[in-house]
């Protein structure tokens, strides 16, 4: 056999420089890279967020002195047992109605698109899905807010294209309807409803797309093979599995209606929201403790229903 | 020609299928007709991208042909969604449903078919004993290796007891003892069974050891139906004979002279190393490689492509690497390909 002759190439040599000697000794002890990476995010996450938790739920137990207007600083349970005033539970359970029918709509407008992102759109297609989800996003969230003020006003844009199709009655009939009703949409419950849909509808969309993405097409083509009709495959194999995004996607909108206070207050007829209630006894009020009792109520509310969801098997597929 | 109506029996017509993809098209499956036996166990064989597993998945009804017919039983179900279709499909990846125990996922097509729950768990526990992991029926998907999985998949497939079992490259991802256990334990079971089998691989090892009949795919279209010997010993074309076990191909004079035809093929097991004495082609050896039962040597020829001759490893001396070889073989080992087949 002849020898081959190759270009002999010079490598640089490791040198002993400190910054080499640091990685040297990083690479040897993973441990203590690990350490160095995690102590931070750790630092934040226990300090700061778990601290500003737990006090909160030390501050609800004190009180505020309807004399002085200073907080007294003495474990008591007046505030939780203010909480269960009627004008407070209307509240809670305002909030709570609001933030059910909000989650549920984001859900039924979510999936499908959600869906036809992770399973269907190639290419640019996607890309553009993307955008358009993201997109609302990128600008101020105030912004947003006072554009579906217009959009929604007795002489804004909604009402005007319904009157040019003849369909004005329809939206007359929808704003009579009790409770949800009201002068124009801008100031009725619906209108609010409207406007969170909106607001939330991207933190839903986003994890159920991720969950079904996972989702291998030989599962759906399995079911369909072992003779499951598409429904079926929808109810056994898809939703099964796309319930942990659901969960995710759910919680988001849950928890950011039960925590917003601008919107009930631009858009609506005036009546209050958990976020307001916790927002006006801290600010205007100066009743820390009591703010502090009330949004303990959203937290309780959403573990409640993370158990639900829990035990219902909703995370086996995790 | 009369349509075949026994259950089992699967007869393609003219089945075409033309992908598009970013503007370009690209013909997958290209005028395949193909009459498949009732209780066969049928191999698609063919290099990835051949249009094997496209033809597989039409027979099932995962994607649906551009043209011609898929015919099952007698029965036209060229547009039948796949929920619709008698036929079952084992995937590549398993496709075991993660969230449901094992039992669920063999019991699912007789759920869905509103089975009662015992009987359809009763059925289940029999299937797991045919696949022969009764021990697993309450685990998770995710528990088991991936033999075991392999079965489960198999069990799931054949609990509707569908008259054909499509099988899309089911053993490709064991490791090679497995998957040499599974392919006499997946033969055993069609023959007990006794349902056509359609077998999509591109191991020729497994499609020559396993079917009845294999037909060979390349670029869309097929290249030769045949049993495994005829295949072996007389394929029709240059693709086949090179792509089903290893081939030394003569081409030009030397092939007419020898067989009448432009291309001839001698199996390197048909070559023997001898006296220099009316050897057919003298040359030197480049290579040996060992493979337990015999050596492969690789012999260049003067201005000719290389020569693989197969030697049993006897007592003789393994020649070595630069020796001047001479090789010889019998007139009647040499294959004649057909001029006019696709070269």
């Amino acid at each position: 056999m002849s020898s081959l002759a190759l270009t002999s190439v010079r490598l640089a040599q490791p040198n002993r420089s400190w910054a080499n000697q640091l990685s040297y000794l990083l690479y040897a002890r993973k441990g203590l890279l690990l350490g160095v990476l995690l102590v931070p995010p750790l630092l934040w996450f226990g300090v700061i967020y778990l601290g500003s938790l737990l006090s909160l739920l030390a501050n609800s137990f004190f009180r505020l002195d309807d004399f002085t207007g200073q907080v007294v600083r003495e474990v008591g349970f007046t505030n939780f047992i203010e909480i269960f005033a009627p004008a407070n539970l209307d509240v809670i359970i305002r909030s709570t109605t609001m933030a059910i029918a909000v989650t549920m709509a984001c859900v039924v407008i979510g999936f499908p698109l959600a869906y036809y992102m992770a399973r269907h759109a190639r290419g640019s297609q996607k890309a553009i899905l993307y955008l358009a989800v993201m997109l609302p996003l990128w600008s101020s969230y105030l912004v947003r807010l006072y554009a579906w003020k217009l959009l929604l006003a007795k002489e804004g844009a909604i009402a005007w294209v319904a009157q040019q199709l003849h369909l004005q009655w329809l939206l007359d009939a929808l704003l009579q309807t009790p409770v949800i009703g009201g002068n124009s949409l801008s100031f009725s419950p619906m209108g609010t409803f409207i406007v969170f849909v909106y607001m939330w509808l991207p933190f839903v969309i986003l994890p159920i797309q991720a969950a079904i993405e996972r989702i291998p097409g030989s599962y759906i083509e399995a079911s369909s093979d072992l003779g499951a009709t598409p429904w079926q495959t929808f109810r056994q194999v898809i939703w099964p599995l796309a319930i942990p995004g659901v969960a995710a996607g759910t919680i988001f909108s849950f928890s950011l209606t039960f925590g917003d206070y601008i919107i009930p207050q631009v858009i609506g007829n005036s009546t209050l929201y958990i976020g307001q209630v916790v927002y006006r006894q801290q600010g205007v009020a100066g009743n820390i403790p009591f703010a502090a009792a009330f949004s303990l109520v959203p937290i309780l509310i959403i573990a409640v229903y993370l158990w639900l969801a829990k035990r219902k098997g909703a995370f086996d597929a995790l | 020609m009369n349509l075949p109506i026994e259950p089992g029996a699967v007869y393609l017509d003219q089945l075409s299928c033309v992908f598009k993809s970013a503007g370009k098209s690209v013909q997958a499956v290209d005028g395949v007709t193909l009459d498949i036996l009732p209780g066969e166990f049928f191999t698609l064989l063919g290099p990835s991208g051949s249009g094997k597993t496209t033809c597989l998945r039409m027979i099932g009804g995962f994607v649906l042909p551009t043209s011609g017919t898929v015919n099952l039983g007698g029965r036209d179900v060229t547009h039948l969604p796949p929920y619709e279709r008698a036929v079952n499909t084992v995937f590549q990846d398993y496709a075991l449903f993660p969230h449901m125990s094992i039992l669920e996922n063999v019991a699912y097509a007789l759920r869905i078919r509103g089975v009662e729950k015992k009987v359809r768990e009763r059925k289940a526990h029999e299937l797991l004993d045919v696949v022969r992991l009764p021990q697993v029926a309450g685990r998770k998907p995710n528990e088991l290796s991936g033999g075991q999985r392999q079965r489960i998949a198999l069990a799931r497939a054949l609990i509707s007891e569908p008259k054909v079992l499509l099988l899309d490259e089911p053993l490709g991802a064991l490791d090679l003892k497995l998957r040499e256990q599974m392919q006499v334990e997946l033969k055993n079971l069609q023959r007990q069974l006794g349902i056509t089998f359609i077998f999509v691989t591109h191991d020729q090892h497994e499609a020559l050891s396993m079917s009845d009949r294999i037909g060979v795919f390349n670029l869309g279209r097929l290249e030769q139906v045949a049993t495994p010997e005829v295949l072996y010993n007389k394929p029709k074309t240059r693709f086949v004979a090179d792509f089903v076990g290893t081939a030394n191909l003569i081409s030009g004079e030397q092939a007419i002279h020898i067989t009448g035809t432009a291309l001839a093929m001698l199996r390197p097991e048909q070559i023997r190393v001898g006296a220099q004495e009316d050897a057919k082609v003298t040359g030197t050896l480049r290579s040996v490689q060992y493979f337990g039962s015999f050596v492969r040597l690789r012999v260049a020829q003067l201005g000719q492509t290389e020569w693989i001759v197969d030697q049993p490893l006897t007592a003789d001396r393994v020649p070595e690497v630069g020796q001047t070889i001479h090789l010889h073989w019998s007139l009647g080992a040499v294959h004649g390909i057909m001029a006019g087949a696709l070269a």
